[in-house]
């Protein structure tokens, strides 16, 4: 059994810990590591082999592995250590008990990031009724099988969900010779972003089906078949109008869930709506020497999302670490009207610098006006051409504000009109 | 063609169970199954409960065979290493029908030689199983019932059995048997023809259909369908005990049960259906077991499911246990009626049915040398850090985790798949060692796995199933 001491150990070598690696060497942290249970670095960027990545870091469109490679790049020059294929098993306190062919590695830090990412919401999760025939996938899966693989999944594919993912699956399945008969989509509106639905679906005559469902799965071996069916405004299936469309394969694009299996084990506090650590303005966790950023923290819509908090993320964690994280009194900053939650969930009111609030609204909507309140008083607010769900929107507030709050703080959105 | 002094129709729970109680004896014994693994139809699919007779019909066979049975599981555990946890059972009464037939259960309990299965007030029972409904006015309490881990337990028969000699063959359906002179010749099936002089037929939910190419079936069996929910390890409500519905004479009704793997087993429905291969949910149904399992634990959360599937148990009609050495057709065994009780009951029906043999005159010598123990896989993710870093000493693979979500490393599934009856698809490497049982359902070490299974067995990834004959995962 090996024992490492640093001063910053991440969890995870995808675009969130390589950004809060590299932060937190820059920030002056001694001995940055990463612990990355991959044989290579990149996380899910590895995979997503499209373009659209970077428009807002880097001003350029890169595909996931280019944009991967610029971060890796940056850590390796920062002198960040990666250990590859090494898994994170359990949080103790101030020590990670590491797996690896060497054996048992003990991580003893200063501080921790934790940047697991996500995994998918599955066919189980929406207890969708039927046999289980070989043939469904998530979306993720799939891509995996298909771009880092090179397998061949299926011929005749319907897809469940518009989030971003399937969309752009919807697209590679095309690209790849399969026939994507149909995305379906249970809300009215779309899950994942406009910009996809356009490139993905219309540009490929790829039907969508707004207000549907699947409500019924054949296939003794491999799927032969869906059901799929028009849902009222209460999303209950309208079952005379299903009709069953042949198919051996089944895509899910239904959902993400930050993985936070390690962050449990550490008995970290996890919001019920994000399914992620709370935290505050610094990315902290309950426990103060553990910090949590991208997908495992909230998912995000956009990996420059991802970075940016990322590199926040781990300049406190070096901060920490080195003694030099100020703290002070932490408010509640809770979804209100229309949102559905705030990321971060406190604020320190130290006023040290200006604060960015994540959040996401419930449904879509135009002309809405976004706004953050303390005590019905008004302290920032923001009018929004158009919103979405599959949108993350920020509110910032300013040094003065933060450092004058003495209570929790709300913000709630109004729409102009609602495009549901 | 393969040559057998013993043919085994079925690798379910019944015919493993056999299987392992002949490998005791100087005979050739093979078994075959028209699956790609052990474990049959019902078996794998089923609660996993080794329950005391005390809900049986009193008298009947089923109750005695099971009624011995019950006290041979721990052995068989202990020597096979198979998981079992000692729960003890729960029926809350919920009305005041459940209350009136309360003392006509245990009554049938006591007839039944089951005579700790007691009655208990509302407050003892709320205090020994604080989730279940404050409503309650009191409830069942059966100390001996455990869950045992329903896939292991098979798996572990075969492999024990496989090491002393008995011969498998999968993905092998038989489609017919031939009778000369009023005797059994060979069975035809797709794997080309068995030669034998005994055919038992243990095929469970499909031995109507064997049964009928003998000449020897006066009845029929169709599936008693159960669909079931899976929570995951991380849901906040946990029974400590197996929670179960007031018996009615048709089923134990819903239950809530803690496995052997820390998940919740919730379910199952029963309902009657014509087809043998309708294994689907269905919303009514799943719709039926979330009604009632809250009606006894109001807490559960649905939320947590990490899977749903469906148990087919066979029901044989006319009901009832029925264990034929036939005349007409000498050397042929039918087994049937052996419903949901079948993995309890495993063990002693394996010896009756040899018994019954013998009085038919077969002859059996005792084997010299034959193994009784055997060791699972050892589990990566149940060790101290002093054994991991041991383990992974021992094996590097150990320190690779293919799956996160239950922490399985690669050295398991390679065990797994090079051990006797091996898994040779993901369903059966998940059965043996929990590869893709847990909350992501195999979404991340899917890929890996189907790579492992090609490489171990020198096969293209496109020719990996999930299961079955033509579950492919690939574009085949």
């Amino acid at each position: 059994m090996k024992t490492i001491d640093c001063d910053v150990a991440v969890v995870g070598a995808g675009p969130a810990g390589l950004a809060a690696a590299e932060a937190a060497k820059s920030t002056g942290a001694g001995k940055v590591i990463i612990i990355e249970r991959d044989i290579r670095a990149g996380g899910i960027l590895q995979q997503g082999i499209h373009p659209g990545f970077g428009l807002q870091i880097f001003g350029e469109e890169l595909t996931g592995p280019e944009y991967a490679e610029r971060y890796m790049k940056q850590a390796d020059s920062a002198g960040v250590e990666l250990l590859l294929g090494t898994t994170a098993l359990e949080l103790r306190d101030r020590e990670l008990v590491c797996a690896g062919t060497e054996g048992l590695l003990h991580v003893r830090f200063g501080a921790l990031v934790l940047a697991m990412g996500c995994r998918e919401r599955t066919r189980a999760n929406l207890v969708i009724p039927g046999s289980r025939p070989s043939g469904i996938y998530t979306a993720g899966t799939a891509q995996k099988l298909i771009n880092i693989y090179g397998d061949k999944i299926g011929k005749e594919v319907v897809i469940l969900g518009s989030g971003d993912i399937g969309m752009i699956m919807a697209r590679r399945l095309t690209l790849e010779g399969a026939h994507v008969k149909a995305v379906v989509e249970l809300l009215p509106f779309l899950a994942g972003l406009t910009r996809n639905k356009v490139q993905c679906l219309d540009d490929f005559g790829i039907p969508l089906l707004l207000s549907h469902t699947v409500v019924d799965i054949e296939g003794v071996d491999r799927l032969t078949s869906v059901t799929v069916c028009p849902v009222d405004e209460k999303r209950r299936p309208v079952l005379d109008k299903q009709e069953k469309i042949p198919c051996d394969t089944l895509l899910l694009s239904v959902g993400l869930i930050p993985e936070n299996e390690l962050s449990r084990t550490g008995k970290i506090e996890l919001s019920p709506v994000t399914r992620g650590a709370v935290v505050n303005q610094y990315k902290q966790t309950s426990n103060p020497a553990v910090f949590a950023c991208g997908n495992v923290l909230h998912v995000n819509d956009l990996v420059d999302h991802v970075s940016r908090e990322s590199a926040e993320a781990g300049r406190n964690a070096a901060l920490y670490a080195a003694g030099k994280l100020p703290s002070a009194a932490a408010y509640a900053a809770v979804p209100g009207n229309g949102i559905r939650y705030v990321c971060p969930q406190k604020v320190v009111a130290d006023g040290n610098e200006e604060v960015t609030l994540y959040f996401r609204t419930m449904i879509p909507g135009r002309r809405t006006v976004i706004r953050c309140t303390a005590n019905g008083k008004e302290l920032v607010s923001r009018k929004c051409v158009r919103t979405s769900p599959g949108t993350m929107e920020k509110l910032v507030l300013s040094k003065e504000t933060v450092a004058s709050l003495n209570g929790p703080i709300e913000v709630s959105c109004e729409h102009g009109e609602v495009l549901a | 063609m393969h040559k057998a002094d013993i043919l085994i129709i079925g690798a379910g729970a019944v015919g493993t169970a056999l299987a392992r109680e002949f490998s005791k004896f100087k005979v050739k014994v093979i078994v075959c199954d028209k699956n790609d693994d052990v474990g049959g139809d019902a078996s794998k699919s089923c609660s996993g409960l080794t329950s005391t007779s005390a809900t049986m019909p009193v008298g009947t066979l089923e109750c005695k065979i099971r009624t011995i049975s019950h006290t041979m599981v721990d052995v068989l555990c202990r020597d096979l290493d198979i998981p079992i946890i000692h729960c003890g059972s729960i029926a809350p009464v919920l009305t005041d029908d459940q209350m009136e037939q309360v003392p006509k259960l245990i009554d049938r309990a006591w007839q039944n030689g089951v005579w700790d299965y007691e009655f208990m007030p509302r407050e003892e029972i709320l205090e020994m199983e604080p989730t279940l409904n404050p409503e309650i006015k009191g409830g069942i309490y059966s100390p001996r019932d455990s869950q045992i881990n329903q896939f292991l337990m098979v798996v572990a028969e075969a492999e024990n059995a496989a090491e002393n000699g008995v011969e498998f063959l999968l993905d092998c359906a038989v489609t017919g048997i031939d009778t000369k002179d009023g005797r059994i010749q060979r069975v035809i099936t797709t794997k080309g023809e068995i030669e034998a002089k005994w055919v038992i037929n243990a095929a469970g939910l499909y031995c109507d259909d064997i049964a009928k190419m003998v000449d020897e079936c006066d009845f029929s069996v169709h599936p008693r369908k159960g669909e079931f929910f899976v929570l995951g390890h991380d849901t906040p409500v946990k029974v400590k005990h197996i929670i179960s519905s007031v018996p009615t004479p048709k089923t134990r009704g819903v239950l809530v049960i803690p496995t052997t793997d820390d998940n919740l087993l919730v379910g199952p429905t029963a309902d009657d259906v014509e087809d043998k291969n309708d294994k689907k949910t269905t919303r009514e149904g799943l719709e039926e077991v979330r009604t009632k399992a809250l009606e006894m634990v109001p807490g559960l959360r649905f939320e947590d499911t990490i899977t749903q599937f469906v148990g087919a148990r066979p029901a044989r009609v006319p009901e009832g246990y029925n264990i034929l050495v036939s005349e007409k057709a000498k050397g042929y065994v039918g087994i049937s009626g052996i419903r949901s009780t079948g993995l309890t009951a495993s063990m002693a029906l394996a010896k009756y049915v040899i018994h019954e043999m013998k009085a038919a005159g077969l002859e059996l010598e005792r084997k010299v040398g034959w193994i009784r123990t055997r060791r699972g896989i050892v589990k990566f993710s149940d060790k101290s850090d002093a054994e991991k870093d041991a383990l992974i000493a021992s094996d590097p693979r150990y320190g690779k985790i293919v799956c996160r979500c239950e922490q399985i490393t690669e050295a398991e599934i390679v065990q797994a798949i090079h051990r006797p009856v091996g898994a040779r698809t993901l369903d059966a490497v998940k059965r043996r060692v929990r590869a893709g049982m847990g909350r992501c359902q195999s979404g991340f070490c899917g890929p890996q796995v189907i790579g492992i299974i090609a490489r171990e067995l020198g096969i293209s990834e496109y020719e990996v199933r999930k299961r079955g004959v033509a579950a492919y995962m690939l574009d085949h």
